[in-house]
């Protein structure tokens, strides 16, 4: 078919550019595999103690809605249930990373007119994009099912860890295969491919807690699938033939579609606006929040979803809290005197406060990426001072994170309030409690652009080793100065604990200090281009 | 008179690489200053430091009896700037774009918007990704041109536009030339400085090697003579002639090389061979610009001076 012609060059470029990213997250994937289930073997020699700690683990809702039933009431069971979660998620990112930025990354940059002139088919760059995402999804799966056996557990839970991580790749790539052909916006394209990711999500999250029937539904999700694996549970292999047949349905879409469009256009084509700028959009700030007010609607939808499926599990947990042990359990992680409930809306909101994050520091980036592109150039050469025009996107960042947070924060509570005996106020207060904790994650990005601009992008590898340590902290006994490097380990334990306030103050004043090196950096070295 | 813009000695190193070694640059209230180099000269650089976004490793610059590193903010108001490569925000239109920039700048002229508008047929709600390369630079431009500052600072304007809007282009900068505002016009392209430029500064290897008004800078070169002869003399006799720096003969035809000062001279002694055709051409730009940017490639290959002007 001449239409591929071209993909194997395709390919080989694509290779070149992103080798040591898939080598990197690769190596990650399967290390994070095998520590996890290297600690919980050490924690836990036998099934036999796996099974006495994990009944707790097994009926706990806040664990569930996150990752899933456990597979199996097995050591195995229990070193994988977060890698499944993990595992899953990191397939579906990297797929979708790698596809978007092989297809509309670059058509709309322009850089594929130079490619596309030469001997290229039409579908050569979907198809070498979704090969690139493939082979590093089986990659990661393999790899990760070789450290799993490395920690001498049985080959076929290994492989079906494996087969997790290929079936949620799988999908994705083909999802956004096809969100790529509907939008013209490389922007426009993450919106639909993640916002079907969080559906998915949701879904999942609900029908796992979920009662009786309603645990069915699990199967409308992708990531469903992906956990109904079930790695050293019931190893349900077979479920990578139902992802192979969806990618193919999806990449079967996305190839009539990429038939319907020309090169660079999307199916929905782009309109045409004002003649006139409106009177707000006349300052720095006024074009910050131009610029991020859509991505912003998009997070807010996202969280108001979110905290009302958190809110309304707080009736199935109240439900459970008769559970002796569990109540115990939860009774520690909230700080001793918080009820179960509590402690379960605890959990929760500090994960949406990590997702908070991740959004405050995207917001931050576009300073790297307005400058980058040479936009920034334009705005600082008129009376826009350079600290006018950091601050106006740190502000969209930090208030952008914390009005999230008060979305987030009033939907579980409402939710919770009406379902439960939890109270609105300390849903709510607990909820924006974690706002300093996002601000130094706004921080630290800012003063990596301001002082190391080149190398910006590593706020999120931050963000990653704060995720990580929260996670895989307990688990591989860090010591407690590593634990304390995460903001979100000063958080103190509400709603119902204490508040840690000396932890609360110390992260502001990171984040002011953190703010204030960045912008200093800022004005001291020269613009990029 | 202060000069509106004084550069002396600029130094600009990335790296180990100088972009800017030892620049010096003067412009006066008033004119049209053309700044002529090939890529990569570093006009662009030269420009960013004026401006205030690179800060520059040694030498002396002023903007308006000012440093336009400490007080970039304050001078801004008083400059509109055209990059060289511009790129728009994806998601605005050309129309928002204008009023952006001219707010932050501190206001723009209504009249002079919309009759830029009509002049360089620009559609303004078209949004950033769907311009094509010259209607971006026409966007910047409109957004330039609209305002009432004092100083223009164009970064190679006219890349992307097509002959017909150029044209459009030197009409408004007549027009800007006329309201006395002054304006830094960097190029590669000579014909449009040559055409709009008072003053020219030529710029290579990021240094100034040549600045003056045209006249004089033509003073220093050499004019074109072709002539045909009805009685032609022997080539290495013409060679020897003073005056004469490169000679060739074509049966009946002689193309020379002649310093501008002794071109009478010439024309005396061409006259007695007899006159059957003749055109002298003075140095164009394009001359100019080639004969410093020869120099460069002589002494960096070394290479055997050859006389490759026609």
């Amino acid at each position: 078919m001449t239409s591929l012609a071209g993909t194997g060059p395709l390919l080989r470029l694509a290779w070149r550019r992103d080798r040591w990213l898939v080598l990197v997250l690769v190596l990650v994937m399967a290390g994070l595999a095998y520590s996890t289930m290297a600690a919980t073997l050490d924690l836990y020699p036998t099934d036999a103690e796996a099974a006495a700690g994990a009944k707790v683990m097994a009926e706990n809702p806040s664990i569930t809605a996150l990752y899933g039933p456990l597979p199996s009431l097995t050591a195995a069971g229990v070193g994988v249930i977060k890698t499944v979660m993990m595992g899953s998620l990191f397939g579906a990112f990297t797929a979708f990373a790698l596809v978007r930025r092989h297809t509309r990354s670059e058509e709309e940059e322009g850089r594929f007119e130079l490619v596309g002139a030469g001997v290229v088919g039409r579908r050569a760059p979907l198809a070498a994009a979704v090969l690139l995402a493939v082979g590093t999804v089986v990659a990661a799966g393999l790899l990760s099912a070789l450290a799993l056996m490395g920690t001498g557990v049985d080959t076929t839970g290994s492989v079906a860890l494996g087969t997790v991580i290929v079936v949620a790749g799988l999908v994705m790539a083909g999802v956004t295969a096809v969100a790529v052909q509907l939008t013209s916006t490389t922007r426009g394209a993450a919106g639909i491919a993640l916002g079907v990711l969080g559906l998915a999500f949701v879904i999942r999250a609900m029908a796992d807690t979920a009662t009786g029937g309603g645990r069915h539904l699990v199967w409308l999700s992708f990531l469903g699938w992906a956990e109904r694996v079930s790695p050293f549970g019931g190893n349900r292999l077979w479920v990578l033939l139902l992802a192979l047949g969806a990618t193919g349905v999806l990449l079967v879409v996305a190839d009539v579609l990429l038939h319907h469009r020309d090169l660079g256009a999307g199916l929905w084509a782009a309109r045409t606006g004002p003649a006139r700028a409106k009177p707000a959009l006349g300052s720095a700030v006024g074009l910050a929040w131009r610029l991020q007010r859509g991505s912003l609607i998009g997070w807010t939808i996202g969280y108001a979803v979110l905290g009302l499926v958190v809110g309304s599990m707080a009736k199935s947990v109240d439900q459970i809290a008769s559970n002796p042990g569990i109540e115990d359990m939860l009774r520690k992680m909230s700080g001793g005197n918080g009820s179960v409930l509590d402690a379960f809306l605890g959990t929760e909101l500090r994960f949406m406060a990590v997702g908070a994050a991740a959004y405050g520091i995207a917001a931050a980036l576009r300073l790297r990426g307005e400058e980058s592109a040479g936009r920034a150039e334009a705005v600082m050469a008129t009376a826009t001072s350079r600290w006018r025009w950091v601050s106006s996107h740190v502000l969209v960042a930090a208030l952008g994170s914390l009005w999230l947070l008060l979305v987030v924060g009033t939907c579980a509570g409402v939710a919770a309030a009406s379902t439960s005996g939890a109270s609105f106020g300390a849903v709510l207060g607990a909820a924006l409690s974690t706002w300093p904790a996002v601000l130094v994650c706004v921080g630290l990005t800012l003063a990596l652009f301001g002082v190391l601009p080149r190398v910006s992008l590593l706020a999120w590898g931050l963000l990653a080793v704060f995720l990580l340590i929260g996670e895989l902290g307990a688990i591989l006994k860090l010591p407690d100065w590593m634990m304390g490097l995460s903001p979100f380990d000063h958080l103190g334990h509400l709603p119902g604990g204490d508040a840690d306030l000396a932890g609360l103050v110390g992260l502001l004043v990171v984040a002011l200090a953190a703010l204030e090196v960045g912008a200093a950096g800022f004005r001291r070295r020269d613009v990029a281009t | 008179m202060a000069p509106v813009i004084e550069a002396t000695g600029l130094i600009k190193k990335f790296g180990s690489t100088t972009a800017l070694d030892g620049l010096d640059l003067r412009v006066d209230e008033g004119e049209v200053h053309g700044f002529l180099g090939p890529n990569g000269a570093g006009k662009s650089t030269t420009i960013r430091v004026l401006l205030g976004l690179l800060r520059s490793d040694g030498g002396t610059v002023s903007l308006l009896g000012r440093d336009p590193w400490a007080d970039a903010t304050e001078l801004h108001r008083q400059l509109a700037y055209v990059p060289g490569d511009v790129v728009l925000w994806h998601n605005l239109t050309g129309g928002e774009v204008i009023d952006l920039l001219g707010r932050l700048r501190g206001g723009l002229d209504e009249g002079k918007r919309g009759k830029l508008l009509e002049a360089f047929d620009l559609d303004p709600t078209k949004k950033g990704r769907s311009y094509s390369k010259g209607n971006r630079q026409k966007v910047a431009l409109v957004a330039a041109l609209a305002s009432d500052v004092p100083l223009l600072v164009l970064d190679e304007p006219t890349s992307g536009l097509d002959p017909l809007m150029e044209n459009v282009f030197l009409e408004q900068l007549a027009q800007v030339r006329a309201e006395g505002r002054t304006v830094l016009l960097s190029s590669h392209i000579l014909s449009e400085v040559e055409q709009a430029a008072d003053r020219v500064s030529i710029i290579r290897a990021g240094r100034v090697v040549d600045s003056g008004s045209l006249a004089d800078l033509r003073h220093l070169t050499r004019t074109s003579v072709e002539a045909t002869l009805t009685s032609p003399p022997h080539v290495t006799d013409v060679e020897r002639w003073p005056g004469v720096q490169a000679a060739r003969q074509d049966r009946d035809r002689f193309v020379l090389s002649v310093d501008t000062s002794s071109v009478g001279e010439v024309l005396r002694r061409l006259d007695t061979h007899g006159i059957a055709a003749i055109t002298c051409q003075p140095p164009t730009l394009e001359e100019l610009f080639l004969s410093q940017y020869r120099d460069e490639l002589a002494t960096a290959d070394d290479a055997p001076k050859e006389e490759v002007r026609a």
